[in-house]
């Protein structure tokens, strides 16, 4: 009797917070992998697309039947035949109502406006044909004159990109007095910083695969956003929705360069439709450098405006954003996730954020980790260091004297934004420590006192970041065209294993493990049985993918809402089982109890089992316990952090040494430490390269210099530090306390390492150096600072 | 065309091939073996090493003829029964997240303990300074290889 009083089954140790081991890694570490480009259909054909040697020119005829004639080739097209059919590519977010918006065909047809737009293709039996008949295809161009540099874009007389001239839109937001605020402000500080064009550079290059069987389409692309990309090609194209099944299999990382609806995805469809025959087109890497959409690219024009204390009174921020050539899917709206995060973690009387997109011809612009936000944070957190070399203040004295205390959250900020939680002291507090910043600071004073060759230099960056992508009322207010919403879907089989389906499509992030984690423990089964299901239309219906730090903040949320809505319908089956009435069934993860009676209880298991022999279900009852659900958030969430790095600068070469590097990351509750240190340690390695190495270079042509990893810098094991890393916890406002990670690192390391060059080299009356910090422009700057004292 | 005679992963294959066909292409199009991706055409990136007669080499700069009688050993051929420590390695230090280096990383990484049984992280840094990684950072991968080196991998 006594021992019965315990608790028959102990409930199992919580999985959210273990480090578990991935299980996506098994069939990556073996190669048994299902890249794009690994797919090989029967009777697959292979597409090679000739591209524009131009950044602008117009095309006065294009010749391709010599290609047709090659050994081995099915068929070459130019945009001409594709005209009728290839619509234009979308743009989901027309951020003003006035916005030229250019048409975008997938194959150019009469004017090209950058290098490496498609103007042709070939479809043979194997790809080194293909490639080879690109040879014979003839095109006459006129060049026209590019249009490189936003700042003289607008200028009257410039060359124009499209018709309607160079101006896509104006976008503007204000709050707060600006003139009480800046009028008789004592400091004013106004700054000029350059956020570089970036290449997002995912190791996977795209790649598609498409077959077309009586009128419906299969596509397979190396995209984050099946669902999306499904909706887009129906519209773009006008085949039925329902004739169109897009999977992502493996994906190879994507940093929101994937984060795209492509030309080449659209052609493939129109080929494989053309020909009845399947095609692949796998992009080579140079390739893809030139016409994957690149990131970032914002002249900043910054003021700010404070007491002598250091208290922050307003800031200005004027941008111009270079859009490239066209508009792609969310291109206009990036600056406007950076609009609202400029005030960052600061309370301050009054904001004012104007943003200029601005066409190009290069290549377009578009989400790249971070998106909007690394240039806001880069902006504010340099402002800031500067603001206290200006009154001599120590710059985390001077952040704390303007951050948003603990207790007064949650915080309406300048922009509107309503911080839920956060504590900005203790995450600093820890960093300092792991940091060992007071003795950093000692030996910082040393090096200046004796010359030393080799300053050293401590960068802070304090930043916060809007994620989980998005409430769906807010993506409207913006003119966003679609909601933020996302799905999960829980099948409870009849062995007593789940089938988990989420419409977050992963590509490295790791959602197999997590989201396991997330269902064992609210339905108390274990890790072992649940597999997760993601990346195919026709698997998982409906989603909105993986991007903006949302898939655990927003598809996390929609996971625990259908695991509730499986126990709620347990619970009734439950109580038909044990013959007592469903009021009186206690639920502990795994299994309904008897209240009173411990002994007397189902697992979820055995329910499922009898839901499905469905033989003695209550009368009315569904013979299911599966279960949707959807979920919007109804607030975006404010991971947070504070990221100290230490540099060297040799002062004679202008070569930078990072370090240390320690951060201490707010992300809200964690369901899986390892993933989540992973997912910071790459999102520093991101940051910190955009910070020293890498830029996308155009030459006076237009022509893209950095096309292929020769030239493009993406760091390798020996450029990059070894991190730090450590964690505070204030929960989020949601059921599973979670913020998000996945772009924390990008978006504050960039500054914490600039801030420390300039610290570094603030003696030699340096206050900036522009990105990437390579040995030249170190150099240059100190030569500069010098000659200007001399 | 030209004939060559390649063993992969222990097992002998004999083809005709054409003179320019690049190793990469010949072992995922010819021979199958996809586990071994491609990520650039500059031979930057390292995604597609392999083992060619047991040294790393990036398989886009190798042409198919020149392996002609050579053995390749792919990340295919790692596990032999049970995951090479390597892989193991890789997997208990999160060492990956999208995983498309992994197989470059993994086989560069063999052939870095083969040369130094007991690398340090420096070592290791410079040693994979080859082969590119978008997702870790390369901090976990430097563990991993550390772990490998541990376990004794180069046995």
């Amino acid at each position: 009797m006594t021992a019965q009083t315990e608790a028959p089954q102990q409930a199992p140790a919580a999985e959210v917070g273990r480090a578990r081991l991935r299980k996506e890694d098994e069939r990556l570490i073996t190669g048994q992998t299902n890249w794009t480009d690994n797919i090989r259909l029967p009777g697959m054909l292979h597409v090679a697309f000739l591209r524009s040697p131009f950044a602008h020119a117009r095309i006065s005829s294009v010749n391709v039947s010599a290609a047709r004639s090659d050994p081995g080739v099915i068929a070459a097209f130019s945009g001409a035949d594709f005209a009728a059919e290839q619509g234009s590519l979308p743009c989901a977010w027309p951020v003003t109502p006035d916005i030229v918006m250019p048409a975008h065909p997938p194959m150019a047809t009469d004017e090209v406006r950058y290098v490496g737009e498609a103007v042709a293709c070939v479809v043979a039996r194997d790809r080194y044909a293909a490639a080879d008949a690109l040879a014979a295809i003839e095109i006459d161009y006129e060049p026209l004159p590019p249009v490189l540099d936003i700042r003289t874009a607008l200028h009257e007389g410039s060359p124009k990109v499209h018709e309607a001239g160079n101006k896509s839109f104006e976008w503007v937001f204000a709050n707060g007095d600006m003139e009480a605020a800046f009028g008789d402000a004592p400091v004013v500080l106004e700054r000029y910083y350059r956020q570089q064009r970036l290449i997002p550079a995912a190791m996977e290059p795209r790649s598609v695969v498409c077959s077309c069987v009586g009128g419906e389409f299969t596509l397979w692309s190396a995209t984050q956003i099946p669902h999306v990309l499904r909706v887009m090609l129906a519209l773009v194209t006008g085949i039925p929705e329902q004739n169109i099944r897009v999977i992502a299999p493996d994906v190879g990382g994507g940093f929101g360069s994937k984060l795209q609806v492509t030309a080449e995805e659209v052609l493939a469809l129109l080929i494989a439709r053309k020909l009845g025959r399947p095609v692949k087109w796998t992009e080579s890497r140079s390739e893809g450098n030139m016409t994957v959409h690149h990131g970032r690219d914002q002249w900043q024009h910054l003021r700010i405006a404070a007491d002598r204390d250091g208290r922050v009174r307003g800031l200005e921020v004027d941008l111009l954003a270079d859009m490239g050539a066209y508009l792609m899917l969310v291109t206009p709206g990036v600056p406007l996730l950076g609009a609202f995060m400029f005030p960052a973690i600061y309370k301050m009387d009054a904001y004012s954020f104007k943003c200029t997109g601005v066409f190009t011809t290069k290549m377009p612009t578009d989400a790249y980790r971070g998106a909007g936000r690394p240039e806001a944070t880069f902006a504010i957190e340099r402002l800031m260091d500067e603001l206290a070399a200006e009154l001599a203040l120590d710059p985390i004295e001077l952040r704390e004297r303007n951050w948003i205390k603990h207790e007064e959250f949650p915080f309406t900020t300048v922009c509107g934004l309503t911080y839920d939680s956060g504590n900005y002291e203790a995450a600093t507090a820890k960093a300092k420590e792991l940091f060992d910043y007071d003795g950093l600071r000692k030996e910082q004073e040393l090096r200046r006192a004796s010359n030393d060759p080799v300053q050293l230099g401590i960068g802070v960056s304090t930043f916060t970041e809007m994620c989980g992508l998005a409430p769906s009322r807010v993506l409207g207010s913006l003119a966003y065209g679609a909601g933020g919403w996302e799905q999960a879907s829980i099948r409870m089989l009849p062995t007593g294993k789940v089938e988990v389906v989420t419409g977050s499509s992963a590509h490295g992030q790791g959602h197999e493990t997590a989201w396991s984690q997330i269902v064992a423990d609210q339905l108390g089964v274990p890790f072992e049985d649940i597999r997760v299901l993601h990346g195919d239309t026709q698997v998982s219906p409906k989603g909105m993918d993986t991007y903006g730090s949302r898939s655990l903040a927003v598809g996390g949320m929609a996971l625990v809402s259908a695991c509730d809505k499986v126990v709620e319908k347990a619970k009734v089956i439950a109580a038909g089982m044990l013959e007592a009435s469903a009021d009186d069934l206690e639920w502990s993860p795994g299994r309904f109890a008897v209240r009173g009676d411990p002994d007397k209880g189902v697992t979820i298991g055995e329910i499922a089992l009898a839901t499905f022999l469905a033989h003695n279900l209550p009368d009315g009852v569904e013979p299911t316990i599966d279960a949707d659900a959807t979920y919007d958030p109804d607030n975006f969430s404010f991971p947070h952090g504070t990221h100290l790095c230490a540099t060297e600068v040799d002062t004679e070469t202008g070569f930078v040494k990072i370090r240390s590097y320690v951060c201490v990351d707010d992300i809200g509750a964690v369901v899986n430490p390892l993933i989540v240190e992973g997912q910071v340690h790459g999102g520093l390695a991101q940051g910190i390269a955009q910070a020293l190495y890498e830029e996308a270079v155009y030459d006076d042509d237009g022509n893209l210099v950095t096309s292929t990893l020769a030239d493009y810098l993406v760091p390798s094991a020996s450029d990059l530090p070894s991190y730090v890393t450590g964690r505070t916890e204030s929960r989020a406002d949601n059921p599973l306390g979670v913020k998000g990670v996945g772009e924390a690192g990008t978006i504050a390391s960039t500054p914490a390492v600039v801030n420390a060059i300039v610290d570094a080299l603030r003696p030699f009356g340096v206050d900036d150096v522009t990105m990437p910090c390579t040995p030249e422009r170190v150099w240059r700057a100190i030569a500069e600072s010098r000659g200007g004292a001399a | 065309m030209a004939e060559v005679t390649v063993t992969v992963d222990g097992v002998k294959y004999a083809d005709h091939v054409e003179p320019r066909m690049l190793l990469v292409h010949y072992l995922r199009e010819i021979v199958g073996k996809t586990g071994t991706p491609i990520g650039c055409d500059t031979s930057n990136c390292g995604a597609c090493t392999v083992l060619l007669d047991g040294e790393s080499v990036k398989s886009c700069a190798v042409l198919a003829v020149q392996a002609d009688g050579s053995e390749v050993t792919t990340i295919e051929g790692m596990a032999n029964g049970s995951l090479h420590p390597l892989q193991r390695a890789f997997h208990e230090e999160h060492a990956l997240q999208c995983g498309y280096c992994t197989p470059g990383m993994i086989m560069a990484a063999s052939d870095l303990l083969r040369e130094n049984p007991h690398p340090s992280n420096e070592e290791i840094r410079e040693g994979l300074e080859g082969n590119l990684c978008r997702c870790t950072g390369y901090e976990n991968i430097v563990r991993a290889v550390r772990r490998a080196a541990q376990a004794g991998a180069n046995a």
